[in-house]
């Protein structure tokens, strides 16, 4: 532009007009912190709320926690040892918490038990001594113990008042407390669905990966296999294979074998989804433009398809681990599995086998109640955990 | 139809042979064989072995043979209705066995009837009166039984029928009828014992039945043509048995593949505890005295039960889908 044209008076037009004013293209749709806070919400955030919906879920989701944190202090939990016997007590029956004794409070106690042998049919015979109040002291010491197999202590939350009992939930057979097993079994039975599922995740996800993605012969292998496996019945196939364990192991290698054969069978169904996912996947738009612009098999999958379905694959992990769980209780009920001084709900249960004992003392069924209050709430849980992997629905 | 049939039978045989080979390699993996323990045993009684008899013993059974002509010789013994020996009955496992397996097969084949028969109304009950008492009622009672594990619920029941009616339920019939030939009053006392380890079995099957069937009708109810049907005044009853009933069955025909092999395996536990005579105690004993064939011809048997309940389900299936008889449909 030459400087003629400047001095010469042009033709009245608008100067260019530039707004200083910030640019703003959502002018005209302005969110409030709200909607905002709602539309710019990642997936994990909206699957959380979705999730704080579903009552149920977080209730479940809570006492698993809860019962999961337990297994930290399990010992400190406990009010007896594992395997404190209490000889003058055998097959003592559940002790009730009380908290009035004659109309005065006291404060939690138990009632001292007499016992007498029933000579005619060798029942053991415990009454009840209703002038004997044995208070409970709470963060106390007690029986002494190795916090995590290392740490001598003997703190407890709550104990048996002095030269009293405290059996909440009764004794066993070598009169050891019922409700202190069942705390430590909590650990073990806890912890053989957590290993287990994490051996059947890798598998699943790299196996149905490789299936999914490739396709082809590789697929058509992975298909067969996994249909052989899944024509035997589950149970039965962990029960020759824990049989095949050799006696001669230490129990805690034991336990690791158990929840290796529990996770080697069990990916199959992981594997199955991952692979239909893949398949349905691989062929999206996204997916497609990754590899045109030179992004390697690996790449793909991992940081563009296995990200957008990992929730669903976190909950139906999240439901298979129940039937771990009640794999190893049936496995080590049936003398299968897991063997004492490891203790695990399917080890005390071995106990209710015989039906004699169980008619005269029921209370070494009460295993099963954490059993099934746990499957239960894995199963509540896994429900709403599903339900919130899909957030955009 | 019959090329369906016919290619589905040949898919069986590589599975049938794949299945044969691992449940050899299972029976096979614990060390020693049964002839080891059984030395051991004698030797800690403090009695004398006789090591010569101990090899013609071995060669005998073929023991001091290479696996893979064991496996051969087992799986063409099978093959010819020969299941090999039991070491420790001393007897051909076919005589072991006996009843067993009939019974097994039987029980089997009754839970999951009742499955089907329990589950299909009651899926329907919940899928059309949807957020009603009556479906949170049934699907919370589903849940619970999804839930427990079958052998407890079968010691449970067990303790209960002792407190309640003092009366044992183990047992799948009258102990005068064990080992006695069939006779109608047989069959009968078997039918009076049997509905206890079949509602215990089937619990679980049911409640996931009925939330499978209850899932999937809901689906077709949202769907237009049930709404076009209802328009146009059908019955309701009719509307709903014509097309979305159909649509929906198909889903639960073909999960029969799932719900056999969970019902042999749960059979076979609650076995144990009810003390029943089928398959399930016997296989456990057989496992830890490393009696490999017994062991071995029931996994074997086990396997081909769910090989062959997935056959059925899927000419059930082709039955009423043509697109799955006519290979069409597959494409994903």
């Amino acid at each position: 532009m030459s400087t003629t044209t400047r001095n010469t008076p042009a033709p009245r037009r608008a100067r260019h007009f530039v707004d200083t004013a910030p640019f703003d293209p959502m002018h005209d749709e302005v969110l409030t912190p709200e909607q905002e806070r709602y539309y710019m919400a990642s997936q994990w955030t909206m699957m959380w709320w979705k999730l704080k919906r579903h009552r149920l879920a977080v209730i479940s989701g809570l006492f698993l926690l809860l019962l999961y944190g337990s297994t930290l202090i399990s010992e400190i939990i406990a009010p007896y040892g594992l395997s404190t016997r209490n000889v003058d007590h055998i097959y003592a029956p559940p002790q009730g918490l009380h908290l009035f004794h004659e109309g005065k409070f006291v404060g939690p106690f138990v009632y001292g038990l007499d016992y007498k042998l029933d000579l005619r049919n060798l029942q053991r015979v415990y009454t009840t001594d209703t002038t004997d109040v044995q208070p409970l002291r709470f963060f106390c010491s007690g029986d002494p113990y190795q916090f995590w197999g290392m740490v001598e202590m003997d703190f407890h939350l709550v104990c048996p008042s002095e030269n009293g009992t405290f059996f909440l939930l009764g004794t066993d057979r070598l009169g050891r407390d019922m409700l202190s097993r069942i705390a430590y079994g909590t650990r073990i039975s806890l912890t053989v669905g957590l290993i287990g599922i994490a051996i059947s995740f890798v598998l699943g996800i790299v196996i149905g990966g490789l299936a999914g993605y490739y396709g082809g012969w590789v697929d058509a292998c992975v298909q067969r296999v996994i249909e052989v496996i899944r024509s035997f019945p589950e149970l039965p196939l962990w029960m020759a294979l824990s049989a095949a364990l050799p006696v001669t192991w230490s129990p805690i290698v034991i336990y690791f074998g158990i929840t290796i054969i529990l996770g080697l069978i069990d990916w199959t169904g992981l594997a199955r989804a991952v692979r239909s996912k893949l398949l349905a996947l691989r062929e999206e738009d996204f997916a497609v433009a990754a590899g045109l612009m030179g992004a390697k098999p690996k790449r793909i999958i991992g940081r563009h398809l296995l990200p957008s379905f990992m929730s669903h694959l976190i909950a139906s992990a999240t439901l298979s681990i129940p039937t771990m769980i009640l794999g190893e209780t049936a496995l080590s009920f049936l003398g299968l599995g897991l063997r004492p001084p490891i203790t695990s709900w399917g080890v005390l249960l071995t106990e209710a086998q015989n039906i004699n004992a169980v008619e005269l003392y029921p209370w070494i069924m009460t295993p099963v109640i954490p059993v099934i209050l746990v499957v239960l709430a894995f199963n509540f849980f896994g429900d709403g955990l599903r339900d919130a992997a899909d957030p955009y629905k | 139809m019959l090329d369906y049939i016919a290619r589905r039978l040949l898919i069986m045989v590589p599975t049938l042979v794949a299945i044969s080979i691992i449940t050899f390699v299972i029976i096979q993996l614990p060390p020693g064989d049964f002839l080891t323990t059984q030395i051991a045993e004698l030797e800690s009684q403090g009695e004398s072995v006789d090591h010569a008899k101990i090899a013609a013993l071995r060669a005998q059974y073929g023991l001091d043979q290479p696996y893979y002509i064991q496996y051969f010789d087992w799986a063409t013994g099978m093959l010819q209705g020969d299941f090999g020996y039991s070491f420790e009955y001393q007897l051909p496992v076919s005589e072991v066995v006996g009843d067993r397996v009939m019974l097994t097969i039987v029980l089997n084949f009754t839970v999951i009837l009742f499955i089907y028969v329990m589950s299909f109304p009651i899926g329907i009950y919940s899928a059309t009166h949807q957020y009603s008492w009556g479906d949170y009622g049934l699907t919370f009672i589903g849940f619970f039984g999804l839930a427990t594990p079958n052998f407890l619920l079968a010691l449970v029941m067990l303790y209960f029928a002792n407190v309640w009616f003092g009366t044992t339920i183990g047992g799948m019939m009258d102990p005068i009828y064990i080992d006695q030939p069939w006779t109608m009053e047989k069959v009968l006392s078997v039918l009076e014992h049997m509905w206890v380890p079949v509602v215990v079995i089937g619990t679980a099957g049911t409640a996931a039945m009925i939330r499978r069937l209850r899932a999937n009708l809901l689906d077709e109810l949202q769907k237009q043509y049930y709404i076009t049907a209802k328009a146009k005044g059908l019955s309701p009853f009719r509307a709903l048995m014509k097309y979305p009933l159909r649509m929906a069955l198909n889903p639960f025909i073909s999960d029969i593949g799932n719900l056999i092999p969970q019902v042999v395996s749960g059979s076979a536990v609650v076995a144990v505890v009810l003390s029943l005579p089928t398959t399930g105690p016997m296989l456990i004993g057989a496992l830890q005295s490393q009696d490999m064939y017994l062991a071995g011809s029931f996994l074997m048997f086990l396997a081909s039960l769910t090989v062959v309940g997935m056959l059925v389900s899927d000419l059930a299936l082709a039955w009423l889908d043509p697109r799955i008889r006519l290979g069409g449909g597959t494409g994903r």
